[in-house]
């Protein structure tokens, strides 16, 4: 019991005292699911908006599979990206195995379908007089589009939060394909993992502090959101 | 008022159930023209042909002006314009659902802001004007959906069925609301009832319709 305590009690100083390899690390963490985010919302909420907008042959299975991805095990797609990026793989030319640039790959294809269902769902869950509305005021298709997505808007941030949540808390697929190397590919949950490996408590749960306080903040956005959703629904 | 409207020999069908028997309907001049008759009907159904949000199966809808056809394409679209009967009212401030029109036409600024201020002003509601418009009721909230169509400044306002579920007081002020477009003279009003009484407190001209068919 003391060993832990004492172990919190150094993670609390680490945290405290702002140590350089620990901000190191959080940085990168934040640089890559922050880009795999961006990168996710950039194709997801367009094809959310293709589902949710247009009738086309096979949609439900599209949608099915969607739904099915958003319980991607992680170790499966860091394999998949593994086998993709590897010098024998498709795209091995363009040596992109233990760099950031994979785990950002890899936490991309983790945060797409999460991203992509969630907002299919607040775009279907609009009223579809909105649509009609913005018709009957002369807005062209593309503006009666935006309409839509802007009344989805709240549910469309919530499934981007969401998004950040699944890849901020992610392990085995960077592991994978970033290899874990100090001061190149080395982030939060991957540091966690190999300290605790190495009976370096400090650091690990100095780094378990920090990211739950990071899930603290992004569940406390989501909550922000869902109220001002409420809010404007007169609720 | 410059636009006319010919609707020749309309019919619709759903699913089989055929709705609009071959209507035929026009008017050349801004007025007020109810359209009245018991629920399902089919008003509703002849009113969105009319408006071009829905296409005939048979028959033709056109628009003229100066005895020219005009096309039916965004630019007409955008010279004509329908209220629902649920105000379809958008999640943002009352001001901003009013400027909407305004808005996807490029409108903004000063111009934006005072053509809002009075299309509220017409409906009563500039009191109203910074609240959330999901928390009105359902009277004022049918109010602001005539005010957000008025803003564009239509030649031609279909309203459909715009008293069906409000309170009195609110269907008061929306039948002087549609007085007051008739004597602006610039507006023709083309409106749904199923309330006679209303249709002949209102209307320049009124057409019955009975199981799909203008009486």
């Amino acid at each position: 019991m003391s060993a832990l305590t004492e172990a919190f009690g150094k993670a609390i100083s680490l945290v405290l005292h702002l140590d350089r390899e620990l901000l190191g690390i959080i940085a990168l963490s934040l640089k890559v699911s922050g880009t795999a985010l961006v990168f996710a919302t950039l194709i997801g909420l367009p094809v959310s908006a293709l589902l949710g907008f247009r009738k086309f042959p096979l949609r439900s299975l599209v949608i099915s599979i969607l739904n099915t991805f958003m319980g991607l095990p992680p170790v499966v797609v860091g394999l998949f990206v593994y086998l993709l990026l590897s010098r024998s793989g498709p795209l091995g030319f363009m040596s992109l195995l233990y760099t950031p640039s994979a785990m950002i790959i890899a936490q991309t294809i983790l945060a797409f379908p999460i991203v992509a269902s969630m907002s299919h769902a607040a775009i279907m869950g609009v009223d579809p007089v909105i649509g009609t509305a913005a018709r009957t005021l002369g807005a062209t298709p593309f503006q009666v589009t935006l309409t839509v997505l802007n009344e989805a808007r709240y549910g469309i941030m919530a499934a981007v939060i969401a998004g950040l949540g699944r890849v901020m808390a992610e392990v085995g697929a960077i592991l994978i394909v970033g290899g874990n190397i100090a001061g190149f590919t080395r982030v939060m949950t991957t540091t966690i993992a190999l300290e605790t490996d190495k009976g370096n408590f400090e650091l690990a749960l100095a780094l378990g502090i920090i990211l739950l306080l990071i899930s603290l903040v992004i569940n406390g956005l989501l909550h922000i959101v869902q109220r001002m959703g409420m809010k404007g629904a007169g609720r | 008022m410059k636009l006319s409207l010919r609707a020749v020999d309309i019919f619709k069908s759903y699913n089989g159930d055929q709705v609009l028997q071959g209507c035929s309907w026009s008017f050349d001049e801004s007025g007020i023209y109810v359209l009245t008759g018991p629920n399902g009907s089919g008003k509703s159904t002849f009113l969105r042909i009319c408006a071009l949000l829905e296409e005939s199966d048979k028959g033709t809808i056109s628009y003229f002006e100066n005895g020219a056809g005009v096309n039916k394409d965004i630019e007409l679209m955008r010279r004509i314009t329908l209220v629902l009967p649920r105000a379809g009212l958008f999640n943002t401030s009352v001001q901003r659902n009013v400027s909407y029109g305004l808005r996807i036409r490029g409108i903004s600024g000063k111009e934006a802001a005072e053509r809002t201020d009075k299309a509220l002003d017409f409906v009563g509601l500039t009191h109203k004007k910074g609240q959330n418009s999901l928390t009105l009721s359902s009277g004022e909230s049918q109010r602001v959906a005539i005010a957000r169509a008025l803003v564009i400044e239509p030649e031609v306002l279909f309203l459909d069925e715009p008293t069906a579920s409000i309170d009195e007081k609110n269907t008061l002020i929306i039948e002087d609301i549609v007085r007051k477009l008739k004597q602006s003279g610039r507006t023709a009003v083309v409106m749904t009832t199923h309330d006679r009484a209303q249709a002949e407190r209102l209307a320049d001209r009124i057409m019955v319709m009975e199981k799909g068919r203008i009486a």
